[in-house]
């Protein structure tokens, strides 16, 4: 039997299943019947989690360093110490609670003494002792933690979600395949997969309660379909897919060097969208012409406190450095929505998309968005760099967020620092900004379109939801509409328009994108060469003829349906 | 009254008293029978404690004491000394 999801990264699998599931830990204030035997029932959890550790310790020194793996000694020492346990036993006694609850209690107490401690790396081994408290009493409870450092053969991971940084953990080598219950093409989970080139399904409802740990599945990351236990014959017949794919891949590598033009001599750009500087190898690998999209907020997701201007300069520096004379579109904080973060609290809100978040938020915590800017001023010395605001809905917020960038710029140089050249640019994704294009086009250098976000604003339905997400419609002749709007307006004053959203690398798109004049596509680095061998096969003329055609039609079945004809290659 | 011998240590590391020399003087630490303690500010904690060092939060730039009780109260000093120096935590 096939059993769908939603195609999330190209490429086949087949491979054992991991199970990434994350127990529920939570020891119930109980009191022991049995000194002895609750204590014993602590003291075994801790010993099976010592092993564990020491197993991950090896493998860690010999996967990646000693020194990465010297901190697992520091976890070992902190199941093992006798302050705690002194601690554990006195409550025990006192209030005879069981070994768990106690420990729990002790656990928790350290954890906050750390968090309150001035020193950031001191308060990041909070981390630490909730990362080993938590092994140890999942043992106590009889459940078991999944590690996916621990996984040394080649597997599909099958989980409810993956976050950024369940993501961020996994290791290419063995991890062939992802399975996810929930998301779409553009969670995170998805974007992850993409970018590691992990062939991955998302959205595949009630897959771990379907799928038992070590059985065989059969992935296909192009339709979004998988089979459990797949006899020899289809085991096969994925493998050798999975070969064509790869084989395919590598003929596309002939296109690295090469320019994106049409066949009629139009040439446009292709970038590559990053998170962090890790992901620039995958940007230079794949030929991009450049950065069209640094989400900054996984410098600001990946920390236990608000990154200072000297880390972030030296983050936005290496990137720049690294792309040499290339353009390099770093956004600002774009935070809020669905993205929160640990040190700063928000407002609970009734419809957070529509709330206080990116630019707004910026404005709100204006130190931190300072930081920021001031970061990325110092930094404009060391490449091209191109600074973009998320989220501008009207002329004043761009207007406001270009004084507060002088305002630092001026005490930079008041400073001694020197400021290099630079851009400025905004992401279009109100509709509001699409209706007044052409009066932001005077305000700043280039526009980037996110469509993510465009869409879900323009149709009033939120793409996570499930039950409207049939309102997400990429090819509607509404967002075509604006798209055009945008682009027009930008041509006549003279700046560019490019676009950073999944419409971007969305393979169908391509000929109507171009058609429209979109200037610059950024995309995942593992699209680009796809993209760029596409767009070198076609016509502008073609497309531009298609596209006048498409502006007439009143639903996305009619312009899917057109660019059925393939009439726009050269 | 057991005598106690203390030598004194300022942290040079920018990570301040870190995990992984911590663990290591630890471990060592919990192998010698003599009480060895850590000294900071008006904090006196056992050194055979992770948690209760590291709960200090010794950061760069801070002094330190180290003290050690009983037999071989020096060569105890000098050996857990090494761990820091090896580190350049000193």
């Amino acid at each position: 039997m096939i059993h769908k999801g939603i195609a999330a990264s190209d490429g086949y699998a087949v491979a054992k299943v991991f199970k990434y599931e994350v127990p529920d830990i939570n020891i119930e204030k109980k009191t022991h019947d049995n000194f002895e035997a609750s204590l014993q029932q602590l003291e075994q959890a801790m010993e099976q989690s010592l092993k564990e550790i020491e197993k991950i310790k090896t493998h860690t020194a010999k996967t990646i360093n000693q020194e990465s793996a010297d901190i697992f000694e520091a976890h070992m020492q902190i199941i093992k110490d006798p302050e705690m346990k002194k601690e554990v036993i006195a409550l025990m006694e006192k209030e005879g609670y069981t070994s768990g609850y106690a420990y729990q209690l002790v656990t928790e107490k350290f954890i906050d003494i750390f968090k309150a401690l001035e020193d950031s790396y001191m308060q990041e081994r909070a981390a630490d002792i909730f990362d080993v408290s938590r092994r140890v009493l999942a043992h106590y409870l009889g459940k078991s933690i999944p590690n996916p450092k621990e996984i040394d053969e080649d597997t599909i991971i099958v989980a409810h979600d993956l976050t950024p940084s369940d993501t961020a953990q996994l290791d290419k080598r063995y991890i062939k395949g992802i399975i996810t219950e929930v998301g779409g093409r553009t969670s995170h989970s998805a974007i992850m997969s993409r970018m590691l080139e992990i062939p991955a399904i998302v959205g595949a409802k009630e897959a771990l309660s379907h799928i038992n740990d070590g059985s065989i599945v059969a992935l296909d990351g192009i339709k979004g379909e998988f089979i459990i236990n797949p006899d020899q014959v289809i085991q096969n017949d994925y493998s050798n897919k999975h070969q064509e794919f790869l084989k395919e891949k590598e003929k596309l590598k002939s296109l690295i060097s090469k320019n994106t033009v049409t066949k009629d001599n139009r040439h446009v750009e292709v970038a590559a969208n990053i998170g962090s500087y890790e992901d620039i190898e995958m940007v230079v690998k794949n030929g991009a012409e450049g950065v069209g999209l640094y989400r900054t907020e996984f410098l600001y997701m990946h920390s236990k406190n608000l990154p200072g201007e000297t880390v972030q300069f030296e983050a936005y520096k290496k990137v720049l450095q690294a792309m040499d004379s290339n353009k390099v579109i770093i956004r600002t904080l774009d935070i809020g929505g669905d993205k929160n973060l640990d040190y700063i609290s928000f407002d609970k809100e009734m419809n957070p998309f529509l709330g206080n978040r990116a630019i707004r938020l910026c404005f709100s915590e204006i130190e931190i968005f300072k930081t920021q800017l001031r970061a990325l001023l110092r930094a404009s010395v060391h490449g091209n760099l191109h600074i973009m605001f998320p989220m501008i809905a009207t002329v004043e917020e761009l207007k406001k967020a270009k004084s507060i960038l002088k305002e630092c710029e001026a005490s930079l140089i008041k400073e001694g620092y020197e400021i290099g050249n630079y851009k400025v640019g905004i992401m279009i994704e109100i509709p509001s900004t699409v209706m007044i294009a052409s009066h932001l086009a005077k305000h700043c250098d280039f526009f980037s379109i996110g469509t993510n976000d465009l869409i879900q604003y323009t149709f009033a339905a939120d793409r996570m939801n499930e039950s409207v997400s049939y309102l997400y419609q990429p090819f509607h002749p509404s967002i075509i509409k604006q798209l055009k709007m945008v682009i027009d307006a930008s041509h006549e004053a003279g700046i560019w328009t490019g676009m950073c959203g999944e419409m971007a690398q969305e393979f169908k798109a391509l000929p109507i994108l171009l058609g429209l004049g979109l200037d610059e596509f950024s995309m995942s680095p593992s699209s680009v060469l796809k993209s760029r061998d596409e767009i070198r096969k076609m016509s502008f003329e073609k497309t531009k003829s298609m596209v006048e055609e498409i502006l007439q039609y009143e639903d996305s079945k009619s312009v899917l349906n057109r660019l059925e004809a393939n009439d726009f290659y050269g | 009254m057991i005598f106690m011998v203390e030598r004194e240590y300022k942290v040079i590391d920018e990570a301040g008293l870190h995990a992984r020399p911590v663990s290591i003087m630890v471990e060592k630490a919990s192998n010698f029978d003599n009480n060895i303690y850590l000294m900071y500010e008006d904090k006196k904690v056992t050194l055979k404690s992770i948690m209760l060092v590291m709960s200090l939060g010794i950061a760069q730039g801070s002094t330190f004491k180290i003290g050690v009780e009983g037999k071989h109260a020096n060569e105890v000093l000098d050996a857990l000394e090494a761990v820091l120096t090896n580190h350049k935590i000193i």
